[in-house]
């Protein structure tokens, strides 16, 4: 049962990936006992499962994961988010106030105004409704300052590292914290500028050179490389 | 009920008989439905004619005015096509300037009278550079209950054999009238014949139904000598096989060829 | 790769009042020194506009096209918004400056209709029914004309689609065939399509044998036609090669840059 490329290889939409019984993963559709790319990226083959690595996708809420989104609108009853997915989410008030408010009395946009980025959690998406976002956890809510650096959601793997290596690399080499969204939105907050300069150069380069290898060990060269470029004058 | 919205089970069963050759309304793939062509409708109009094809119900008024000529085409009158899709005609046509389906299909109907060349346009020049006789063809659609492409064609058709046009003479640049009429040049015949496709059959003349689930539309407009001159994929979100295309051709030139006398008698 | 390396060997005649004579010497080479079968010199270049969430350019020949694309996102006004599917919204406009008479930036007749069959052209290709009730827009801006820009566009749109990661059964590719003094001709500039006998753009899926734009116009016999068609269909699968390579070229020389 033949597939037709490489692990690892150069796909783009409508190459013919595999034929027989495998079963389609991500970024690619079954037709006729024939698998198919759907977007561009790197194929990969794991036993029966053919799926793509898009090099470049939009986000897909999932229920559980982290996003980083702006208010685009305060409605009676809460809060409608851009969480740069292809339907705004919806923050309900209840969410955030007592479950008995009183919309006439409680201002809701005291608590977050149009404009205000938060970190929130996805509670719930389906095809019936809008995804529903909950801040109700520790580390969720407005944020009050720092950096966002937006890259393509398949890429916050990469960014993340394995078991958190390249993050927490980078929270190492220049003091920043990172708060990460499933959706792509990273908040970088540092001690100085001049620190999260750094954390935005190593965003840059992972985001730019995410399909290769030995990435942490030549982002952590670069920042260490930067810094004493920037001692030295 | 807005049309716009198709029932479910009504897809599902068109799209069933059609697996066995047979529509809803017990036609064949390649069958009309009952025409009705009447010339001379509108008597204020120079020509005009009405057409009836099932329950779709088509006008079209053909008016002749003056103007001057492109300056590419010198020695040429001018030919001009609208098309409007009258709020009356369905519940899904809103009133206000026509919109795409409306500029779609005044083009394939201009299409099919100007590349057969259908009018003789170079009879129609008053004098050359400066005066034209400019062929005004509007198409009203009455009632929207499919294939309004080749219902408007024939109609366009129709009224263009009907059309009259003053007698004149130049006295001084100007055009003065003579008693009398003359037909409009007319030296071609181009009948348009619309393909739907559904599911992986091909039909003709789509009822309303049928149009609404089809997965596209493929209008092939021929001249008298068979030869093509208009061609036009439209509607729905599927495709053609180069296959599908080649059998569509020779349908129609079986079938443009009994739609012509049709029209031509009438 | 014969669409990209040869040079014009003459300059198109300038149109002025005057149409050309012939279309196509007695060698059979055309105005700009092609043969009937060659396709005019095409790059494309995906990624060109920060804003968009997918984009692409393409020069054709004279040809000179920009596509941006936003989405999948809301639907706005909420009645476009479709249940089951997204909805494309095309629009096809040439720029003021593009043609030899500047030409008014609103959108005429002949823009509504190329936007319709344009996105119908589309259509096909893209998974829709992923994302009910929202909105994918499709801007394709013909910065400089000179025949062949609604097949030019499908097949910048097509790369515009894919690059902002919008899932494609397969890119859509578009090529022109046509007859000029009596011969079957492919990719038609301005003046061939203008002067010539017939003109007929035809859009492809290579993957699905699938024509999902054909139009006509002027006069052809049936089996002309068909042969016709096939031309274009032979066409389009030259620039459905080069469409790949654009799509992929990012990537590499972003490898090549690591290996140094």
């Amino acid at each position: 049962m033949p597939v037709f490329y490489e692990k690892k290889q150069l796909v783009t939409p409508g190459d013919l990936l595999a034929e027989g019984d495998y079963v389609s993963g991500d970024s690619t559709y079954k037709e006729n006992g024939k698998i198919y790319a759907n977007r561009l990226g790197l194929v990969d083959y794991n036993g029966r499962r053919v799926h793509v690595v898009a090099l470049k996708s939009f986000y897909i809420p999932v229920p559980g994961d982290t996003v980083i989104g702006k208010v685009v609108e305060t409605t009676p009853g809460g809060w409608v988010i851009d969480i740069k997915a292809p339907h705004f989410a919806r923050l309900r008030a209840s969410d955030v106030v007592e479950r008995s408010f009183k919309p006439e009395t409680t201002d809701l946009p005291s608590i977050f105004d149009v404009g205000d980025l938060i970190i929130a959690k996805v509670v719930a998406y389906d095809r019936t409704r809008d995804p529903q976002l909950t801040v109700r956890e520790p580390g969720l809510g407005k944020i009050m300052r720092g950096q966002l650096f937006v890259v393509t959601p398949t890429k916050i793997p990469r960014v993340i590292g394995r078991q958190g290596s390249m993050v927490g690399m980078i929270k190492r080499e220049t003091g920043c914290q990172l708060t990460i969204g499933q959706n792509g939105l990273i908040l970088i907050s540092g001690r100085s500028t001049e620190d999260e300069r750094l954390a935005v150069l190593a965003l840059r380069k992972i985001e730019a050179e995410s399909h290769t290898s030995g990435l942490t060990d030549r982002v952590t060269e670069m920042i260490k490389k930067e810094r004493k470029a920037v001692e030295s004058k | 009920m807005t049309d716009s919205v198709v029932v479910r089970v009504k897809k599902k069963r068109i799209a069933e008989l059609l697996e066995s050759e047979k529509r809803v309304d017990e036609r064949g793939l390649t069958d009309y439905r009952e025409i009705q062509i009447e010339s001379g409708v509108i008597e204020r109009a120079e020509g005009s004619a009405r057409v009836h094809l099932g329950k779709t119900d088509v006008v079209v008024g053909v008016k002749i005015g003056t103007g001057t000529p492109f300056p590419d085409v010198p020695d040429k009158g001018v030919l001009t096509v609208n098309a409007e899709l009258v709020p009356l005609a369905s519940p899904d046509f809103e009133p206000g300037p026509p919109g795409e389906k409306a500029v779609e299909l005044a083009r394939v109907v201009d299409r099919g009278i100007r590349e057969s060349k259908a009018i003789d346009l170079e009879k129609l020049c008053v004098e050359s550079g400066k005066l034209v006789f400019v062929v005004f063809i509007d198409v009203y659609v009455l009632n929207h209950d499919g294939n309004l492409i080749d219902a408007s064609a024939m109609a366009a058709l129709a009224a263009l054999i009907n059309t009259k046009m003053f007698k004149y003479e130049v006295k001084d640049g100007k055009i003065v009238k003579k008693p009398g009429y003359t037909p409009l040049p007319i030296i071609n015949y181009p009948i348009a014949v619309t393909f739907a496709k559904i599911g992986n059959k091909l039909i003709l003349d789509t009822g309303l139904d049928e149009e609404q689930v089809m997965d596209a539309r493929l209008t092939m407009t021929m001249t008298k000598d068979g030869n093509i001159c208009a061609i036009q994929k439209g509607g729905g979100s599927g495709y053609f096989t180069q296959e599908e295309i080649v059998e569509a051709t020779k349908i129609a030139q079986k079938k443009t060829k009994e739609l012509r006398k049709l029209v031509v008698k009438s | 790769m014969k669409a990209n390396k040869k040079k014009t060997k003459k300059e198109t005649k300038k149109m002025s009042n005057k149409k050309p004579e012939k279309l196509i010497d007695k060698k059979g080479i055309r105005l700009d020194g092609r043969k009937l079968d060659e396709l005019r010199p095409v790059k494309m270049e995906v990624g060109v506009l920060p804003n968009a969430d997918g984009s692409a350019y393409l020069e054709q020949g004279k040809n000179k096209v920009l596509v941006g694309v936003y989405g999948p996102k809301e639907a706005h006004p909420r009645h476009i918004a479709q249940q089951d599917r997204a909805v494309i919204q095309c629009r096809y406009h040439m720029a003021p400056f593009s043609v030899d008479e500047r030409k008014s930036p609103a959108p005429s007749r002949r823009d509504i209709e190329l936007s319709k069959v344009v996105r119908e052209a589309l259509e096909p290709a893209v998974f829709l029914e992923y994302y009910p009730k929202t909105s994918i827009q499709v801007y394709i801006e013909i910065l400089q004309a000179d025949g062949g820009t609604r097949c030019a566009g499908i097949t910048t749109a097509a790369l515009a689609l894919a690059d902002a990661g919008i899932p494609m059964r397969d890119l859509v590719v578009a090529c022109a065939a046509g007859k000029a003094d009596g011969k079957l001709i492919v990719d038609l500039m301005d003046t061939e399509d203008k002067v010539g006998d017939a003109d007929v753009p035809v859009a492809f899926m290579p993957n699905l044998n699938a024509i999902t734009l054909l139009q006509m116009d002027g006069n052809l016999s049936v089996d002309e036609f068909n042969n016709a068609v096939n031309m274009a269909v032979d066409g389009c699968k030259q620039i459905y090669a080069l469409q790949k390579e654009a799509l992929k070229s990012k990537y590499v020389t972003v490898e090549e840059a690591e290996e140094e």
